[in-house]
């Protein structure tokens, strides 16, 4: 399937899907929150895309917003795209979790969380991975403050 | 009188059941074990020897990598991904050079791309020697451990000579090289070629065709392929579940696209597969390396980069294939000479968490058999 | 005092009578035993000592490295280094483990071998204890030691310790008996349990050689249950350092330590030392039938030589399994005893009445 078809396809699913191909190899699709969970489970069932395997799940700090981004590729058809989730809610930042349908995403969610403070609904266990419990803060998104440790030039 | 009779009668009940039923326990494994090779620590719930639950617990050498990347230069980066998986240091230095001249559109001498490939092959063939060797260390037979390491040291010196450093080479750099090979290189890899391929059938001999070893190896640990890629288990492991997730072969970088080798693919799902996909990779590496080291071309060893790189503004990943599997690295430029994002999807952290699904019922011993047929290195799952 | 280097029943005797000449009767006795003790304290040790620097050496070999070379000629005095540094570390106790049966442990470890060298036979009349039933006392004691190992699992409040100890006991129990049934099948042929007449049944040849198949298979499966047993690899699951860390000696230190160590090493002597007395003739040269010609320029070797030579021999063959096989887990090594060792000796033991009957033996 190639990325005209992908996105008649997503179109089809949610009609609100923004799509970008501009500085980037892979098609970009970025959904709000509510789709997330809906949309990923099509392309993930769907004959026609089978996107089962997901290569990369990460948060960036956009700093008007989060983003989590999840590299999807299909290991029948090998098709590639991203699938973005804007979360514009700063203060608490929630997204449906993806990990029911791809399992690694419920490691690579608990890293996000981890370092974005970004939550995931449903998630089994939200849990801090790389840090400690008590660990204050998140320590990737650009706001974070610890002036022991970073060295600001 | 019938009363006291069922109380006792209760009584024996309550004994005789505790007696018969067992109970399940924790077992710390790590941060300080011999067999979690560094400081992974492995929750177990186990029912006599018998693995109920594992759950990894990751992070004792988290350095923010990530974190640090985003103060960094481009050329800085680089040396920071050796620290992630020290055994294919290369490969990883590779990934960022790779994911920088993709974003520059720059692209780099042949003599580059042989000269990256050579190197990679090399860096592999020593992953999976060490591995061999601790795989080997890991189910008691300590002998392999120093096989491995005796033929592991002459390819290092092969990397001494020609960039200085054994373990973490920073060899690479956008654009290119550091500098040119040596000129002895050429003849000694070829002098190691020939040392090594009379080496590797001792190693079948060795270990493949031990009876306890096939005992302890063979239907333990079973991942099914729908597991593997659900997981996202990649590189040996992911491709003894029959994966086809061969970075090198689905998606060319450098000269891999110039060389003839087969993606090795089985389907045994369990450890005597990844085990075998391993040293069958080392055949292949040894086939790859053959084919380009005669056909070096001559040229520049780097291609002309500016002082300070910056990136046009975009995101831009990149993935290379490492000994122990699909190594992302994701980039967010916006136009400033440090990146605004950087993203390391590593292998490790994927692969380490298909263990609890693999380890269920199955015994402790056949843990750590699993365990070092996923090739774990615990910087690259921390970064 | 007539001392010989081929028979030291003379020279035992004459200082059993300087003995009693210069004390009492029961005094002297007492002297005798105190001399016998601390001959086998120093033997015990040195045994220990020489035994860990062999080992490291074979490995080493085996390994295609050196091992210890700094410590004095070729790193000979290396363990002995090795064992001060263990003198002088500090016992560590972990907390709310049962301090008595913790340090109760090292010490029956290291009795079960005490006791059994005793009934070693080194060379013709060099022998402490000589019953009629030596074989059996000797099967019987060596268990003793795994009182010691579960107590060690059991006091040290460590699951990893624990995890050891049980599989220790459940080992060495069912290695037990194919152990002693392959003993057994030889004791058919020779008829008594004695040691000193086991050997002297094989002045006309070694019962390896004598004993057609059912031998060599008793042999064989001596081997595979003693190295069992002593909880050597491929067999060491008790340890097995990448799964357990150390088993049932993780949290000792120090000198206890040691004692664990010694009397490891001083059970896998005594495995070679049973081994070459019942399948190879103890001290007994190697002699062929009748041919005097031969026998009489093997009996220019002194016993002890030959005694030591053996058990250096078969002390090589178990290293030597040690350091090339992987170690099997725990249901492996208990298939291996109960579904083929065992019924194999049984049927042995039964193959070998009907050579001794038909006497197809030599």
């Amino acid at each position: 399937m190639n990325n005209d078809e992908l996105k008649n396809m997503i179109l089809k699913v949610v009609p609100e899907a923004e799509f970008s191909e501009e500085g980037s190899e892979f098609l970009n699709v970025t959904v709000t929150p509510e789709h997330l969970h809906k949309l990923a489970e099509d392309l993930k069932s769907n004959k026609d895309t089978l996107l089962d395997y997901m290569f990369c799940l990460t948060g960036v700090d956009w700093v008007s917003h989060f983003m989590v981004v999840y590299h999807l590729e299909s290991t029948v058809h090998s098709h590639r795209m991203v699938l973005k989730v804007k979360i514009p809610d700063r203060v608490n930042p929630a997204v449906d979790t993806v990990s029911d349908i791809w399992r690694t995403a419920e490691y690579h969610e608990r890293e996000v969380y981890d370092l974005f403070g970004i939550k995931f609904n449903n998630h089994p266990d939200l849990r801090r991975i790389l840090l400690e419990e008590d660990w204050e803060g998140y320590p990737l998104r650009k706001d974070y403050k610890d002036e022991v440790n970073i060295v600001e030039l | 009188m019938s009363n006291i009779f069922s109380l006792i009668s209760d009584k024996e009940k309550q004994s005789t059941s505790s007696a018969t039923e067992t109970q399940e326990y924790f077992v710390n494994m790590g941060p300080q074990h011999p067999s979690t090779h560094g400081v992974l620590r492995l929750l177990l719930t186990l029912d006599g020897e018998i693995i109920r639950k594992v759950e990894p617990h990751i992070g004792y050498i988290h350095r923010s990598i990530e974190k640090m990347c985003e103060k960094d230069s481009y050329q800085q980066i680089v040396h920071l991904t050796d620290r992630m998986d020290y055994l294919s240091c290369h490969i990883n230095n590779e990934a960022v050079c790779l994911a920088v001249e993709k974003g520059l559109q720059l692209e780099v001498p042949d003599r580059v791309k042989y000269i990256r490939t050579i190197i990679s092959e090399l860096t592999r063939l020593s992953s999976h020697q060490l591995w061999w060797g601790v795989m080997g260390m890991d189910l008691g037979a300590i002998t392999t451990f120093l096989y491995g390491f005796r033929d592991r040291e002459q390819i290092i010196d092969i990397f001494e000579e020609t960039c200085g450093a054994r373990l973490t080479m920073n060899y690479n750099v956008p654009g290119g090289v550091m500098f040119d090979i040596h000129p002895n290189f050429q003849k000694r890899t070829k002098d190691f070629l020939k040392y090594f391929k009379e080496k590797l059938p001792e190693y079948d001999e060795l270990l493949t065709g031990n009876v306890i070893f096939t005992e302890r190896t063979k239907d333990i640990g079973y991942l099914s392929k729908e597991d593997a890629i659900s997981y996202g288990v990649t590189g040996p492991s992911g491709r003894a579940s029959g994966f086809s997730c061969d970075v090198r072969k689905k998606d060319p970088y450098s000269a891999y696209d110039r060389v003839d080798f087969k993606e090795i693919i089985r389907t045994d799902c369990d450890s005597y597969g990844r085990y075998k996909v391993r040293i069958a990779e080392m055949y292949e590496s040894l086939h790859i390396i053959e084919q380009l080291i005669d056909n070096i071309p001559e040229g520049d060893f780097k291609a002309k980069t500016k002082a300070v790189i910056k990136l046009p503004p975009g995101e831009y990943y990149q993935r290379v294939e490492t000994a122990r599997g699909e190594l992302g690295v994701y980039i967010i430029s916006d136009n400033k000479k440090s990146p605004y994002r950087v993203k390391f999807r590593s292998p490790g952290f994927s692969n380490l968490f298909a263990l609890d699904t693999m380890a269920k019922g199955y015994k402790i011993a056949d843990l750590v058999a699993m365990m070092s047929t996923l090739d774990l290195v615990i910087p690259d799952i921390d970064r | 005092m007539n001392f010989s280097i081929y028979d030291f029943t003379e020279f035992i005797r004459s200082i059993h009578f300087w003995l009693t000449g210069i004390f009492s009767p029961a005094l002297a006795d007492v002297i005798g035993l105190a001399i016998i003790g601390v001959c086998f304290l120093l033997f015990v040790t040195l045994l220990g000592l020489s035994l860990v620097y062999i080992e490291r050496k074979v490995a080493a070999f085996f390994q295609q490295r050196l091992g210890p070379m700094r410590v004095g000629f070729w790193g000979t005095a290396q363990t002995v280094a090795d064992i001060i540094k263990l003198i002088f570390k500090e016992p560590l106790v972990t907390k709310n483990s049962d301090k008595f049966l913790f340090n109760l442990a090292a010490f029956i470890v290291l009795i079960a071998p005490f006791m059994v060298i005793g009934a070693v036979p080194f060379a013709k009349g060099l022998h402490a204890l000589d019953f009629d039933i030596g074989l059996f006392y000797i099967t019987a004691v060596s268990s003793i030691g795994v009182t010691g190992i579960l107590l060690a699992g059991w006091s040290s409040n460590n699951k990893y310790s624990l995890i050891g100890a049980m599989r220790s006991g459940a080992q060495i129990v069912s290695y037990e008996l194919s152990v002693v049934l392959s003993l057994l099948t030889i004791v058919v042929l020779t008829g008594s349990l004695r040691l000193s007449e086991i050997i002297a049944s094989q002045s006309d040849g070694w019962w390896i050689f004598k004993g057609n198949i059912p031998a060599i298979i008793a042999f064989i499966i001596f081997i595979v249950a003693s190295t069992a047993e002593s909880n050597r690899g491929p067999f060491d699951l008790a340890e097995a350092e990448s799964e357990l860390t150390a088993g049932f000696h993780t949290e000792y230190s120090g000198i206890r330590f040691a004692f664990f160590f010694l009397a490891e090493y001083v059970n896998f002597f005594i495995i070679a030392a049973v081994g070459a007395t019942v399948f190879f003739g103890g001290w007994m040269p190697l002699h062929i039938g009748n041919i005097e010609f031969f026998n009489n320029a093997m009996d220019v070797i002194p016993p002890v030589i030959w005694f030591f030579g053996k058990v250096a021999a078969l002390l090589f063959l178990i290293m030597w399994f040690k350091w090339t096989f992987p170690r099997l887990r725990i249901d492996q090594l208990l298939t291996l005893e109960w579904k083929y060792l065992l019924p194999i000796s049984i049927v042995n033991i039964l193959l070998m009445s009907l050579v001794a009957l038909n006497g197809w033996h030599l």
